[in-house]
C-alpha cells in the first residue's frame, strides 16, 4: 500500500515536473515559520497534536511523503485541513512534506 | 494588572495598565501556544492553561508561580466557577474535563468525554455558568454536557446529543444564560436556554456557516468576545471574510459586513460603540473597526505580521493588541485610533486583564 502510494507519487512528480527547485533557503526559513505557527494553529506549535492531529515523524510514520503532499495540497473534504494550494507552490509543499517526514530540527 | 502570554518560550508578562509597562516576567510555564487565563475572584491569581496540559497558578502580585501541575496530555483551556473554587481545564487529549480545587490544584472530578457513539472527544468551548456548573462541547461526539458541581463528592451531569455536527467553539452570553456552540460540519449553530434546560438545544442562524461552497478555514475563529451591543451581536463567520451581526431577541441575522479577511476574533469595546476585528492567515497583519450603529469599517489598521489578539482596558479607552511576528504588543488609543505606545514582547499571543475576573464565562 505505502510502495503503491510512492510509485504514484513519483509518477505525480514526473506529471507535474516537480525537478522544480527547492524553496530558497529564506523561504524556507519562512515556511518553517509557517509550519510551527500557522499549520501549529490547529496542529499544536510544538506540532504535537490540537484540534488536527499530531504531525511528528513517530505518528507519520507509515505515511508516504506523497499522501502527505497530497493532504496539504487538497485539504480533507469534511474536516478543518484546509487546502493550501494556491497559498503555497507545490515545491513548497513538498518541502513541508519532507520537513513533517524528517522532523524539525 | 494583566498578563501577557509570550507563546514561544512559555513566559508571561506581568503588566499595569494605568502607565502601561511590564512588571514581572515569569518563566517555566510550559508549552503556552493557545494558552488561556482566567482569574481569581480578587485578581490575585492567573490561572494558565497550557497546550501541554500544564495548569499553572500565578502569583500577579509577587510575580511568581505559586502552583503549578500538568493535568492532562494536550489541553485547550479552562473556567472558573461563580464561587472562585473550582478550576476546570478542557482537555483534548485524554478527551475530557477535569476540575480542580482553585486554592490547592487537587483534582476534584475527572469526567472523560465519552459521548453515545462511544467516541472519546475532543472538549471545547467549556465556559463557567451561575450556580457552580461548568458547560462545554464534544467536537467529535457532537453533544453539549452541563456539569453541576453543587455537591462536589458526586457532580452531575446533563447530556444534550446531536447537537450539530462537530461544534469547535462555543461562548456563553455575559449574562450567563445562553450558551451557543459554532459548528463545523454543518450549517447554523447550536443554542442551550441555562435557565431551561429542559427545553433541550436548538439551532440558530441557519444561515451561518461555510455555505454551500464549504469555505476553506485557515484558523478557527474565536467566539470568546461575542462582542455585545445593544440588542445585537457581533459575531466572525466561518470560513467568510464576513461579520456576522445577529438580533439577539429573535436570534436570526440581520446583516453581514463585508470586512478584510477570515475574522478570528470580534470584539465590542465595553461601551459598545465599536468593535474591533483581526483576521486569519494570510490577512493576520490588519485590523478593522467597524462601527455597531453604522455598521459600516471606520478604520482599516496595519498594526504588522500576525495580529493574534485585542484586549481592551475595563473602560475601553485603549486596546492592547499583541503583534506576534514583530515581537510587540501596540497600544492604542480607541478614540482616535492612534498608537500611544508599542512595547516589546516575545511572541506574544493572548492578552488578559484582570478585570475578566468579575465577568461571567470569561
Ligand atoms: C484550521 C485547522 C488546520 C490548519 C490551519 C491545518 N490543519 Fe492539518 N489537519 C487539520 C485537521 C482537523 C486534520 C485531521 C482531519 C481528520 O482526518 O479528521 C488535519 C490533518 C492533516 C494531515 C493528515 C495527518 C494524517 O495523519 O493523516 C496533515 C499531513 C496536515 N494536516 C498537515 C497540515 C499542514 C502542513 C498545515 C499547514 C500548512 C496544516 N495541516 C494546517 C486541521 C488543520
Amino acid at each position: 500500500m505505502n510502495r503503491n502510494l510512492l510509485l504514484l507519487g513519483l509518477c505525480l512528480s514526473t506529471v507535474h515536473g516537480v525537478l522544480a527547485a527547492e524553496p530558497s533557503v529564506a523561504r524556507q526559513a519562512e515556511l518553517k515559520h509557517l509550519l510551527l505557527h500557522d499549520c501549529g494553529s490547529c496542529h499544536g506549535m510544538t506540532l504535537n497534536g490540537g484540534l488536527g492531529p499530531a504531525l511528528t515523524p513517530d505518528v507519520l510514520e507509515n505515511k508516504p511523503a506523497e499522501y502527505l503532499f497530497q493532504v496539504i495540497s487538497n485539504g480533507l473534504p469534511n474536516t478543518p485541513m484546509p487546502p493550501w494550494e494556491g497559498i503555497l507552490d507545490e515545491a513548497e509543499m513538498r518541502w513541508i512534506a519532507g520537513e513533517l517526514k524528517d522532523g524539525l530540527d | 494588572m494583566g498578563v501577557i502570554i509570550e507563546r514561544a518560550t512559555g513566559s508571561v508578562q506581568i503588566v499595569e495598565h494605568s502607565t502601561s509597562s511590564k512588571l514581572h516576567h515569569v518563566e517555566g510555564l510550559g508549552d503556552l501556544s493557545h494558552a488561556s487565563i482566567v482569574f481569581s475572584r480578587d485578581e490575585r491569581y492567573a490561572y494558565v492553561f497550557g497546550r501541554d496540559g500544564g495548569l499553572t497558578k500565578l502569583d500577579i502580585l509577587n510575580g511568581a508561580v505559586a502552583k503549578r501541575i500538568v493535568q492532562g496530555g494536550n489541553s485547550i483551556g479552562g473556567a472558573i466557577s461563580q464561587d472562585g473554587d473550582l478550576v476546570a481545564v478542557s482537555n483534548y487529549e485524554p478527551g475530557g474535563v477535569r476540575i480542580f480545587d482553585a486554592s490547592s490544584l487537587e483534582l476534584i472530578a475527572d469526567l472523560p468525554a465519552i459521548g453515545t457513539n462511544n467516541i472519546r472527544s475532543k472538549v471545547i468551548g467549556l465556559v463557567d455558568a451561575p450556580g457552580d456548573r461548568f458547560v462545554f462541547s464534544l467536537y467529535e461526539a457532537d453533544e453539549i454536557w452541563i456539569v453541576d458541581l453543587t455537591d462536589r463528592e458526586h457532580p452531575e451531569t446533563i447530556k444534550f446529543t446531536e447537537v450539530g455536527r462537530q461544534p469547535y467553539d462555543a461562548l456563553i452570553t455575559p449574562d450567563g444564560r445562553y450558551y451557543i456552540a459554532g459548528l463545523f460540519g454543518e450549517n447554523g449553530m447550536a443554542l442551550l436556554d441555562l435557565w431551561h434546560p429542559e427545553r433541550g438545544v436548538r439551532r440558530i442562524l441557519d444561515q451561518y456557516g461555510r455555505g454551500k461552497e464549504k469555505m476553506p478555514v485557515y484558523k478557527m475563529p474565536h467566539l470568546e468576545g461575542w462582542a455585545v451591543a445593544g440588542d445585537t451581536a457581533f459575531v466572525p463567520a466561518i470560513g467568510h471574510h464576513e461579520v456576522v451581526v445577529v438580533d439577539l431577541r429573535s436570534w436570526g441575522q440581520v446583516s453581514r459586513i463585508p470586512v478584510h479577511g477570515q475574522p478570528v476574533f470580534v470584539m465590542a469595546r465595553p461601551d459598545g460603540r465599536h468593535v474591533w476585528v483581526n483576521f486569519a492567515f494570510p490577512d493576520n497583519d490588519v485590523i478593522q473597526v467597524l462601527d455597531t450603529e453604522s455598521k459600516k469599517i471606520i478604520r482599516t489598521l496595519k498594526p504588522g505580521k500576525a495580529v493574534l489578539h485585542m484586549e481592551f482596558t475595563p473602560r475601553g479607552e485603549k486596546v492592547w493588541v499583541s503583534v506576534r511576528d514583530e515581537d510587540q504588543v501596540q497600544i492604542y488609543d480607541t478614540h482616535n485610533f492612534e498608537k500611544v505606545t508599542t512595547l516589546p514582547a516575545e511572541k506574544p499571543s493572548g492578552i488578559f486583564f484582570t478585570n475578566r475576573a468579575h465577568k461571567i464565562g470569561l
